[in-house]
């Protein structure tokens, strides 16, 4: 399953497939716990299904290959949208994905780097762009045209270390680096605590070539990650505007969508409908 | 080093001098040297600094490659995370930066980033304990005692110019993450040159049986010092340098107390949490029952002043530690 860079044109209607199976398998997951940060995994299933099925170049069965692009979570909690993505990508077996969140299992909560394919440690928030910019210094270092994708936040911005990394990307010109921001509204707090508007006129301020879309269109998503392909010595950032839950009302309208918990019964009335409004697709 | 490359490299950090009061050869940068050197057989060092390359004694590194030199500016989370990143791609990144800017503000990806992940990543922390007189921002006094509870850290406090170039070689060698403590500018040779350095081992430097000083860092200066004196007053005095604080070699230091009457620590460090707390729990551990006096830093922050002045005032001179060892008779 080897990837070209840059990839040829994009079967939009086929990735809005896979992101609806990433969806279904993070539902999977979560009813197994009962409980999972799954409002965040199904605001970006668009954006993993555009890279993994798409965007990224990379070998499931070459995990350290050292010209593949990289994805890094930053975002650690997300972890659920990421073993969804890895399962389908080939790189961890789907039957492993009913273990999420049990003890064990190396499908944590939170991401660890011991779990194949996964690039970064994430969850101590502000930690993954700083680790996308020395990974891009370091392939350009060694003359690899590799790229690599960094999914943070917005409540991440908060952390101070994100403004750190974002100057160093700039003054060291890394425009095969692409800073994935996921805004959906929320943190642990509750809805997002310090405004952090306005998000994209940040990142341009910062030198960043800056695109903002709706994280949950496929088209925009597809479409941002193809320009975001350009050399003009600029890092790129992507600002997705996401809904949590997305594709699942019960999730959408929680206010306890940054970590979701029900009953099995409601779990299994939350799937039947999701499966009812995807009409058996994919 | 040619000696236009040092000129390039100069810095105002280089005119200090570290050396105690006697007489002793130096050596100018011995870390920016022996990193110069690697880089010229090892293409996978890169060298990185967060604003303070002049201070650090890298210069001589930027110089010979500016190509696999990178100064990420005033953003040590930043310098450690770019560093990890740059681990992962497969090259060796040596990060300098201050001791209490990399324990204190970067800890967090220190730990996470690189040690969590045994990243291949080595920070030389400059101003160690009392090597500068601005006082409690810049004195790293409690960064061993940081450092050194980070699992799968390695922890260095190098003595002189020799163990400094010794080290930065076997740190280049050794595959994983290293805190490394820097003696910078005109730093004195008191360990013979030409040795190389084991990491996890300690070195027994000079035998007696009275009273044995276990030290790191430039204490062992100290200590060597102090045990030439004390001998002229018919006192015997061993000295253990224990450069590595983690791993740390407890058998040596178990073995050495127990073959002297009373066990002197000497760091450049508060007395908690650093070589002095190693000694005791490793003495408890192995039973080994000894009276241990502790000489190093108080737990307090300490003011500024002159460095000879601080040190003298804080018991870090030759002569403190002759007094304090001539005060256990």
């Amino acid at each position: 399953m080897l990837r070209n860079s840059p990839p040829g044109e994009a079967d939009i209607a086929a990735l809005r497939q896979k992101a609806t199976r990433l969806r279904r398998h993070m539902l999977t997951m979560a009813r197994g716990q009962g409980a999972g940060y799954i409002g965040q995994g199904l605001g970006i299933a668009d954006l993993l299904a555009a890279l993994y099925f798409h965007e990224l170049r990379y070998d499931p069965e070459n995990l350290t290959w050292a010209d593949r692009d990289r994805f890094l979570l930053s975002t650690g909690h997300y972890s659920i949208a990421l073993w969804a993505a890895l399962a389908e990508a080939g790189i961890i077996p789907v039957d492993e994905l009913r273990t999420y969140g049990a003890d064990d299992s190396r499908l944590e909560m939170s991401t660890l780097d011991t779990t194949p394919g996964v690039e970064v440690i994430g969850g101590s928030l502000g930690h993954g762009l700083g680790q996308g910019v020395g990974q891009a210094l370091g392939l350009r270092v060694h003359r690899s045209d590799a790229r690599v994708f960094v999914e943070l936040s917005d409540g991440e911005m908060q952390e101070g270390s994100t403004w750190e990394a974002a100057m160093s990307a700039s003054h060291f010109r890394l425009d095969r680096l692409i800073a994935l921001i996921d805004c959906n509204g929320i943190q642990a707090d509750g809805p997002v605590v310090l405004d952090m508007e306005p998000v994209t006129d940040k990142w341009r301020a910062f030198g960043w070539e800056t695109f903002e879309i709706d994280g949950n269109d496929m088209a925009a998503v597809v479409s941002a990650l193809a320009y975001a392909r350009q050399r003009n010595g600029k890092p790129k950032a992507i600002v997705l505007r996401t809904l949590p839950g997305k594709g699942v009302p019960r999730i959408e309208t929680s206010e306890k969508s940054h970590f979701f918990r029900v009953d099995i019964g409601e779990w299994d009335g939350i799937i039947a409908t999701f499966e009812q409004s995807v009409g058996g697709a994919a | 080093m040619s000696g236009k490359l040092m000129e390039a490299g100069r810095t105002l950090a280089m005119g200090e001098n570290e050396a105690a009061a006697r007489e002793r050869a130096t050596v100018e940068a011995p870390f920016g040297r022996a990193l110069a050197r690697l880089g010229q057989t090892r293409s996978d060092i890169v060298g990185l600094t967060a604003d303070l390359g002049k201070y650090t004694d890298i210069l001589p590194f930027r110089d010979a490659f500016p190509q696999r030199f990178f100064n990420v500016g005033m953003a040590e989370q930043n310098l450690v995370a770019v560093a990890a990143g740059m681990a992962r791609t497969g090259l060796t990144p040596f990060a300098t930066t201050y001791g209490v800017f990399a324990s204190r503000r970067a800890f967090d990806f220190i730990a996470i980033a690189l040690a969590h992940s045994n990243l291949n990543v080595k920070i030389v922390a400059g101003l160690p304990g009392l090597t500068t007189g601005y006082g409690g921002t810049h004195q790293a006094i409690e960064d061993l005692a940081l450092m050194r509870m980070i699992p799968g850290l390695t922890v260095i406090d190098p003595c002189d110019a020799t163990e400094i170039e010794a080290a930065t070689e076997a740190i280049a060698d050794h595959p994983g993450p290293v805190y490394m403590r820097l003696l910078r500018g005109v730093v004195p040779v008191v360990l013979e040159p030409g040795q190389k350095f084991e990491i996890g081992k300690a070195r027994k430097l000079r035998d007696g049986a009275d009273v044995g000083i276990v030290s790191t860092g430039f204490m062992t200066e100290r200590a060597l010092d102090a045990a030439e004196v004390l001998a002229g007053r018919d006192v015997s005095v061993a000295v253990l340098h224990v450069p590595t604080i983690k791993p740390f070699d407890a058998q040596a230091v178990a073995e050495f107390a127990a073959g002297v009457g009373h066990v002197v620590t000497a760091e450049n460090h508060v007395v908690v949490g650093g070589l002095g707390s190693l000694v005791v729990e490793t003495l408890f551990d192995a039973g080994v029952s000894r009276k241990v006096t502790r000489i190093g830093l108080p737990d307090r922050f300490i003011e500024c002043g002159a460095v000879p002045t601080l040190q003298a005032r804080y018991g870090l001179t030759t002569e403190a530690v002759v007094a304090t060892i001539a005060g256990l008779q």
